[in-house]
């Protein structure tokens, strides 16, 4: 019993990273009718978004300190941050920890000038053309992105610790009655998964509760007849997308602690939210939610050792597996709509 | 000749060729000057053109004339691949039964993945493929661990039966070869400066893409060709034109997969060894980049494609901050660190950033790729050509677009 | 003798009921229009002989062959071709491409693994693709991409899609919908043309002046039924067809 809720705490993190990509994967195609294979690269940008705050905020400056020496018998050369010299020590040193979460202030800004210059400048002219050209040209800049970081961080995982007062873990098996040390689980990734369904439920809400949302989730439904009412969609469109590059980035921000950024790592969950969108049904937003969580704890229980013993294997290829046998059995995933995507 | 037209026939030659003196064509540097880092007539590089030509030509079969986008084309050459070692272990060091096994084994696979992938269609199908493609190169590194060796890649040993053929040959393995010509070896001419290589596995692949070459086209001008580009224009019509696009498209997967066999199959005889990685995903992105680079649907395009990507791969990762100094020597100092530092980015290591840009702008502004390009240019030197106007040559002419 | 005979035939979409009970008798070489107002079922009713709706009760037979629950392409290969309303032609290939495909879908059959011999050396094919051109009047721009014709064009070049297969029995949607006055009336010369080959066909027409110039039979379709059926000239005065027509509204 420990070891199922163990189980489903384990694919929480990950299920809220598929859960976010896929949502914003899902806004764009539902919206723009894109198909947009850039999204993981906006996930990765926003964990270097973490990477880069937290470079910025260190940056220091080099005092010589000669009441000291180092090891060669030479005055000690000492690094203070910029920031613990403006705000004092203690606070200096607080913002540098929490350098990941303030990152959120940073990510928006520049996630939201990324989304719009993609979308006007790239992913505008490719309304019109086959899927087969949009996955290409998106393909084609994932490409670009990844490279320009690899170009400038390296290709080495940069680690971005969260802030110490989530670094412990949490012992979830005394607090629901198991012997202690048997659920053991990081602060830093209930974060994550607090995290995700708030920004998961502020974008349902956006779009249930606004004038913009629904006129936005009218065009979903029905492009043309919107267009037909003299409201000026492709504008709203936009808006969407930058708030899809948003949802990534911030994803991509937050989990900077749980796996240490590095440059591919948009392309390997862009893979599994692409079969995680699929698996959803195209085009629909709780579809993507729903089926990132379950493929997210899905993948978690087929790491268990008892599983893995029984199926070799199994924990690597569990999500295409599962991929293949909904899409065949259920070509429009666990809850598509009719006609999307179907000639 | 060869049942073919007159077109086809000259387009035949050429490759013919191109890819027969390609080590006098690759290397029009001599040795000693500058310049002998752009020359590509190796046997290595020479090897990876025709053979990812190989790969490409039999990718394009599908794409190029169906429409359907396979992202997982690499885990039929990765399988071959893992089947032509095995072949070389077990049985002998002729390359043939390591080819033909290779070919076998990834079209068997191609069945199975094309019959289920093939239900459905549009980016269901790119998924699907996808899928398969990510768990082949999953379980390869896991759980077929026996089969493949994981991640230390599959390799030759000392004591492999090889039961047709010697196991080992006075304390090592016996090298790669066709009734006793060995892959590996060279004649080396030296003409002047200049130094040429003819390499008999280079003429094996070379021989082995002609007739590749020549089969696609028989394909493309074929009925069965024709099929596959209406299945491409209008899939819905032809279905009530009477015939069940289906099966076309079903065998225009599995010969595409079997060519990507092939093309595992030569890798191997050229380099005894497979790894996983050649399954992973971005290498089926690889051959979708060279098709399109190069044209899909267009018969040369995807050998330009694929020549293309390796050269430049090659040569771009070859250059340095150094090359780049020499180069730019004759100009100001600060014109030249201006130039090494804005094109620093693109060169070495930062390939792959070229090629993606290349990419794009390709797709944005070329969907045809460098075979639309040269007809474009054609076109343009026809345009200004008196006897063309008088004719209006403003209707869109099919045989131009082929 | 009977061709095409429907019976019973029931479709729904939700609750709408779009056909309703429809029976309908097609003779060998007759032009059989199908007419009513918008809205009455017809291209309901087309689609349900080509295997794109399946009714939810009821029978299609041709030629004794049961039309209901087969796949598309084995309808076409019994003998049945459909002009759409839009035309649908493969646009990216050439016109006799466009020709040349029907061609050999309907002396190969749905499936071959042809791969070897050359199109172009198939001389049957090539003789029988470039006379229909001839016919229709598309011979010389055979090389011509087809998406880069005229509305009208395209519209023929289908038609001679269906002809290149010799059909028993074509079924027409609307073929001058959207037409000029002049255009309309070169494909009604087209299609009494191919009349005179003797094959079977069924016109879905809302213009009168097409129905009356080609059709021997009218069977009149309203709210999902067959309300009269008869020679052209006798539906003409019909009350009830001005009743379906007018449905009561005061004009």
């Amino acid at each position: 019993m420990d070891a199922i809720f163990l189980q489903i705490l384990n694919g929480l993190d990950k299920g809220s990273a598929y859960a976010l990509i896929a949502l914003g994967l899902t806004l764009i195609f539902g919206t723009l009718g894109v198909v947009n294979f850039a999204h993981g690269a906006l996930f990765m940008l926003g964990a270097f978004c973490a990477v880069t705050l937290n470079g910025i905020l260190s940056l220091s400056f080099t005092t010589i300190d000669d009441s000291r020496t180092d090891f060669l018998g030479n005055p000690l050369r000492v690094e203070t941050p910029y920031v613990e010299s403006w705000f004092g020590p203690e606070i200096g040193a607080a913002i540098i920890q929490w350098s990941v979460p303030l990152s959120i202030l940073f990510a928006i800004p520049v996630m939201v000038l990324v989304g719009l210059i993609m979308e006007r400048g790239l992913i505008k002219h490719f309304y019109r053309r086959p899927h087969a050209d949009q996955i290409l040209v998106t393909f084609g800049l994932a490409i670009v992105l990844q490279e320009i970081i690899k170009y400038f961080f390296g290709a080495n995982p940069i680690p971005t610790p969260a802030p110490p007062s989530f670094a412990g873990s949490f012992d979830f098996g005394v607090w629901l009655g198991f012997s202690p040390g048997s659920i053991i689980y990081p602060y830093w990734r209930m974060v994550y998964f607090a995290f995700a369904i708030g920004i998961i439920g502020a974008v349902f809400a956006f779009l249930r509760y606004t004038t913009f949302g629904m006129v936005v989730r009218a065009g979903m439904a029905d492009r043309e007849t919107v267009g037909f009412l003299g409201i000026n969609i492709d504008r709203r469109f936009t808006i969407m997308f930058a708030i899809a590059a948003v949802v990534a980035g911030l994803a991509g921000v937050m989990y900077a602690p749980i796996n240490s950024p590095n440059y591919h790592m948009g392309m390997d969950f862009l893979v599994l939210s692409f079969v995680v969108v699929v698996v959803g049904g195209m085009g629909s937003l709780a579809g993507a939610v729903l089926a990132g969580f379950l493929l997210g704890i899905l993948e978690s229980f087929a790491s268990m050792a008892q599983v893995v013993a029984l199926f070799p294997g199994i924990n690597q290829i569990v999500i295409y597996l599962v991929a293949i046998i909904v899409l065949l059995t259920r070509p429009r995933g666990l809850m598509g709509r009719k006609g999307v995507m179907e000639d | 000749m060869l049942g073919l037209n007159k077109k086809d026939t000259t387009l035949l030659i050429i490759v013919v060729i191109m890819t027969m003196f390609a080590p006098f064509i690759l290397n029009p540097f001599p040795e000693t000057s500058q310049l002998a880092q752009f020359n590509a007539g190796y046997p290595d590089l020479m090897q990876r053109f025709v053979i990812f030509g190989i790969f490409a030509i039999g990718f394009n079969i599908l794409f190029g004339l169906t429409g359907y986008l396979s992202f997982g084309h690499a885990a039929f050459l990765g399988v071959g691949s893992y089947a032509g070692v095995w072949m070389m272990k077990l049985l002998t060091m002729n390359v043939i039964p390591a080819i033909l096994m290779s070919m076998i084994v990834a079209g068997l696979f191609s069945i199975l993945v094309g019959y289920i992938s093939l239900r459905r269609s549009g980016i269901y199908f790119s998924i699907l493929t996808l899928a398969f493609a990510q768990m082949s190169f999953s379980l390869a590194y896991s759980v077929l661990t026996p089969i493949t060796n994981g991640e230390t890649g599959l390799q030759l040993a000392l004591d492999d039966p090889r039961i047709l053929g010697v196991s080992q040959v006075a304390g090592s393995i016996p090298p790669a070869s066709l009734f006793g010509l060995a892959m590996r070896d060279s004649y080396e001419m030296t003409l002047g400066g200049w130094a040429f290589t003819f390499n008999v596995g280079y003429y094996l692949c070379a021989v082995v893409m002609i007739v590749a070459f020549y089969i696609a086209i028989r394909i493309f001008r074929s009925p069965f060709g024709l099929m596959l580009k209406a299945v491409k224009s209008n899939q819905q019509r032809l279905n009530y034109t009477g015939v069940n696009s289906k099966p076309y498209t079903f065998a225009a997967f599995v010969i595409s997969g079997m060519y990507a066999g092939l093309a595992g199959g030569l890798m191997v005889a050229m380099d005894p060894l497979a790894g996983a990685e050649r399954m992973q995903w971005t290498a089926s992105g690889e051959v979708v980049l060279m098709t399109i680079l190069g044209g899909a649907g267009t018969l040369f395009g995807p050998v330009l494609g694929a020549g293309f990507i390796k050269y430049f791969e090659n040569i771009f990762s070859k250059i340095n901050d150094t090359i780049l100094h020499q180069w730019f020597a004759a100009l100001p100092d600060g014109i030249e660190d201006t130039l090494v530092f804005l094109i620093h980015p693109f060169i070495g290591k930062g390939w792959h950033l070229t090629l993606g840009i290349v990419f794009m702008l390709v797709v944005i502004f070329l969907p045809g790729g460098i075979m639309e390009g040269i007809r474009r240019i054609v076109d343009l030197f026809k345009r200004r050509s008196p006897k063309d106007e008088v004719s209006g040559g403003a209707v869109p002419s099919a045989k131009a677009a082929e | 003798m009977e061709i095409l005979k429907v019976e019973g035939v029931n479709k729904s979409f939700g609750g709408l009921k779009a056909l309703n009970e429809v029976n309908l008798s097609v003779e060998q070489g007759n032009v059989h229009a199908i007419i009513g107002p918008n809205g009455a079922g017809k291209s309901t009713l087309l689609n349900c002989f080509v295997g794109r709706l399946t009714p939810d009760t009821g029978t299609v037979t041709f030629m004794g062959k049961n039309l209901i629950g087969i796949k598309p392409h084995e309808i076409n290969q019994a003998g049945v071709s459909r002009v759409f309303q839009t035309p649908e032609i493969f646009g990216d290939l050439s016109i006799l491409d466009n020709v040349v495909i029907p061609a050999l879908a309907s002396s190969d059959g749905s499936f071959t693994f042809n791969a070897w011999r050359g199109v172009r050396k198939r001389a049957e094919i090539q003789e029988k693709a470039e006379s229909i051109l001839e016919d229709i009047g598309l011979a010389e721009k055979k090389d011509v991409l087809a998406a880069s014709l005229s509305r009208g064009d395209k519209r023929r070049l289908e038609l001679a899609m269906c002809l290149v297969q010799d059909p028993k029995l074509v079924l027409l949607d609307e073929p001058t919908a959207g037409m000029s006055r002049a255009d309309t009336n070169n494909t009604i010369d087209l299609l009494k043309r191919i009349g005179e080959r003797g094959i079977t066909k069924i016109v879905i027409e809302h213009d009168m002046h097409v129905v009356f110039s080609l059709a021997n039979k009218v069977s009149v379709l309203a709210q999902g039924t067959v309300i009269v059926e008869g020679k052209p000239e006798d539906i003409k005065g019909d009350p009830r067809v001005q009743e379906a027509y007018l449905g009561g509204a005061h004009i």
